[in-house]
């Protein structure tokens, strides 16, 4: 074999014809791709039983990108969409991959709900911490005085905790890792493969364009170091104690991994209960085709 | 092919708009339905809610608007037939994904059973006030159909129509009820299964590697694959080309959203539905849909009881509007009498239509109750002049 005949191992995963991607140099999503894809080489999980539901913004753009069934809905949507997805075909892996203002704010609803009926969706969050497709205006998960576009004399907002959100809705999976931790990020996307019901992981990401440039914290090599020092990995944290500043320390580390009856066992015990012998499975009658 | 038995609750029923409208849903296929509440369409979805889990289906009551109509699209991607029901507030709050699914040719249904407005309105009172906004309220150029029953007969009836044209034609269709239609209550006869016809999902069978999921042959529809049939496909809001892949130059915009319009252009004799009577050489042609036909109709008898050439002509099919058939009319006619239950939507459409070859005259009405009938004979009267 020659050295031209090797081939990266997450290039099955990709729509290698829609390269090169859009995102920047130095940006984390490439990062958590391959991420996840080295998670779905490693669980094994058929890739035609996955579907992957983006919603809008740089993060968004994952579906595009992948080789799996790809959906890329509107802005705040992924989950509903997801939600519908898995429900008309249980049998589907159904993964919502997007961005932390498509995710938390526009789409805020839609993930507390998701957490509280416990549907069994997979959902990465990358967290650049602002809104990188439009410019890098604030976003919910905008760290405290940090400059963006929208707020130049900086932010005084509270930023959201999004693991102490999900898990105080009823995710029974969630993790955080920085793109700097991306053995441990791959090990937790395998593991939400394992799990049935609502799970979340925040992937930490730079934004060199937009955020780091606005507050003077360096470039995508300087992100990377700081994630390195101030990372400190703590299972089991309580996830209200995990909250994001600007330059602080980041606890990463799976939280919660809980389990409770996922929204679809929830609906078939119940109907089970109340019609016995009358329930009829939806599976069964998937809409039948030509 | 013909309908699902188990959906089909064959016999002789006393129904109002809005239950019958869901026997028509399960009997046209649905299975799947996400809706939020709101006066004066939630009894369609109580009553699927009731009914689907006894013949295979699924109904979820989401958290909102927006979540209700994406969640059904992404149903129909994991291979159902889906609807939602709405009113007013609720389907100001879905134009986005009525966009969408115009944009990724997702087939479903959106039931709006119209109130007053504008805002939260008059939540228990008739209007037919959306029918703009179901035409035009999401952004962008786009086609939809629309079909306006005025019984609860045709509440089952069409929405089986409205599945099958959605399937057809993989276009979001309006139905456009009002709370009169959705909460009278009259006889609704469902036929027999066999009796029933409902058009399947257009899926493809061409192997993985041949498949474009918007490459289109004669009538300009793609072919659809399902979430796990093995495409690997991709689907987007964003301008795409054959491929579904993202592709913003401005002659894949053209050639894209040209072809959304003209599936539904180019079948617009097929799509035009309209009941007509006595339209040969008429004064006077009164122009209704919904619950205003029919108090349309005591009005044009009573213009007949005076002597007076008046014809009527119901459109069920909104949209595409029927332009040509207005056009034919106004070459033999003298006046169009519109009357609705807004201050003036379908009849700028008539009105531009008839271009000048026959005069038209509005019958307004702001909504909170149907017209009398007294109110459009005026209006028929000094069109006859």
């Amino acid at each position: 074999m020659s050295i031209l005949d090797v081939t990266n191992p997450v290039e099955p995963f990709l729509r290698t014809d829609r390269m090169p991607h859009i995102w920047c140099p130095g940006c984390g999503i490439g990062t958590t791709v391959n991420c996840f894809a080295r998670a779905l080489i490693e669980s094994k999980i058929d890739l035609q039983s996955i579907a992957l539901v983006s919603g809008i913004g740089c993060t968004g753009r994952v579906a595009g990108y992948v080789k799996l069934d790809s959906f890329h809905t509107t802005h705040g949507r992924a989950i509903p969409f997801a939600t519908g997805l898995k429900l008309a075909n249980p049998k589907l892996n159904v993964v919502v991959y997007s961005g932390d203002g498509d995710l938390s704010a526009i789409g805020g609803n839609h993930l507390i709900h998701a957490a509280r009926r416990n549907i069994d969706l997979k959902v990465i969050c990358v967290n650049n911490l602002i809104y990188a497709m439009t410019g890098g205006q604030t976003a919910p998960t905008t760290p405290g005085h940090a400059i963006t576009s929208t707020s130049p004399y900086g932010t005084c907002e509270p930023a959201f905790n999004l693991p102490h959100l999900v898990e105080a809705a009823g995710a029974v999976y969630v993790a955080r890792w920085t793109t700097f931790h991306v053995k441990q990020l791959a090990r937790s996307i395998g593991e939400a493969f394992q799990k049935k019901g609502f799970s979340f992981i925040e992937v930490i990401s730079p934004c060199p364009t937009l955020y780091q440039r606005r507050n003077k914290l360096g470039d995508g090599l300087d992100t990377m170091k700081y994630y390195k020092e101030k990372s400190k990995v703590k299972h089991g944290a309580p996830t209200s104690e995990v909250g994001l500043t600007m330059t602080g320390e980041i606890i990463v580390g799976k939280f919660v991994d809980r389990d409770r009856p996922d929204y679809q066992s929830l609906l078939h015990a119940q109907m089970v209960e109340s019609l016995g012998e009358c329930y009829v499975e939806p599976s069964e009658t998937v809409c039948s085709c030509s | 092919m013909k309908a699902d038995p188990r959906g089909v609750l064959t016999g002789t029923h006393f129904l109002d708009g809005d239950h019958a409208c869901c026997e028509g849903a399960l009997a046209a296929g649905a299975r799947f339905a996400a809706g939020y509440p709101i006066t004066p369409s939630t009894e369609v979805v109580e009553r699927f809610a009731s009914r689907v889990p006894k013949v295979g289906g699924t109904f979820i009551q989401m958290e909102d608007e927006l979540a209700a109509s994406i969640t059904l699209q992404g149903a129909v991607w994991g291979g159902a037939k889906a609807f939602t029901v709405t009113s007013g507030p609720g389907f100001s709050l879905m134009m986005e994904h009525i966009g969408y699914a115009a944009m990724t040719e997702t087939p479903c249904v959106f039931v709006d059973v119209q109130r007053g407005g504008p805002s939260t309105g008059l939540p228990t009172l008739p209007a037919q006030a959306d029918m703009m906004q179901a035409r035009w309220g999401s952004h962008g150029d786009y086609e939809i159909i629309a079909l306006c029953p005025n019984s609860p007969q045709e509440c089952f009836d069409l929405t089986i129509r409205a599945f099958n044209f959605s399937e057809e034609f993989r276009v979001p269709v309006m139905f456009m009820m009002d709370e009169v239609v959705g909460h009278m209550t009259e006889k609704v006869i469902i036929p027999p299964a066999d009796q029933i016809e409902v058009v399947p999902r257009r899926k493809t069978r061409k192997p993985v590697e041949e498949y474009l999921p918007y490459g289109t042959n004669g009538d300009g529809v793609p072919e659809m694959a399902h979430a796990g049939d093995g495409y690997k496909f991709h689907v987007t809001g964003l301008t795409h080309d054959e491929h579904g892949y993202p592709n913003m130059t401005p002659a894949t915009q053209d050639k894209l959203v040209r072809r959304l319009q003209s599936k539904i252009h180019d079948a617009i004799d097929r799509i035009t539905l309209l009941e007509e009577e006595c339209l040969e050489s008429e004064d006077v042609v009164v122009v209704s849909f919904g619950i205003t036909s029919r108090v349309a109709q005591r009005a044009v008898e009573m213009a007949r009881e005076r002597g007076l050439k008046v014809g009527k002509l119901r459109l069920i099919t909104c949209w595409p509007f029927p332009e040509k058939r207005i056009r034919e009319l106004a070459a033999t006619t003298k006046a169009f009498v519109v009357p609705e239950l807004n201050l003036g939507q379908m009849v700028r459409e008539v009105e531009r239509a008839a271009n000048g070859k026959a005069k038209t005259f509005a019958v307004p009405h702001a909504g909170g109750s149907v017209h009398r009938p007294e109110d459009i004979l005026k209006v028929i009267v000094e069109a006859s002049r």
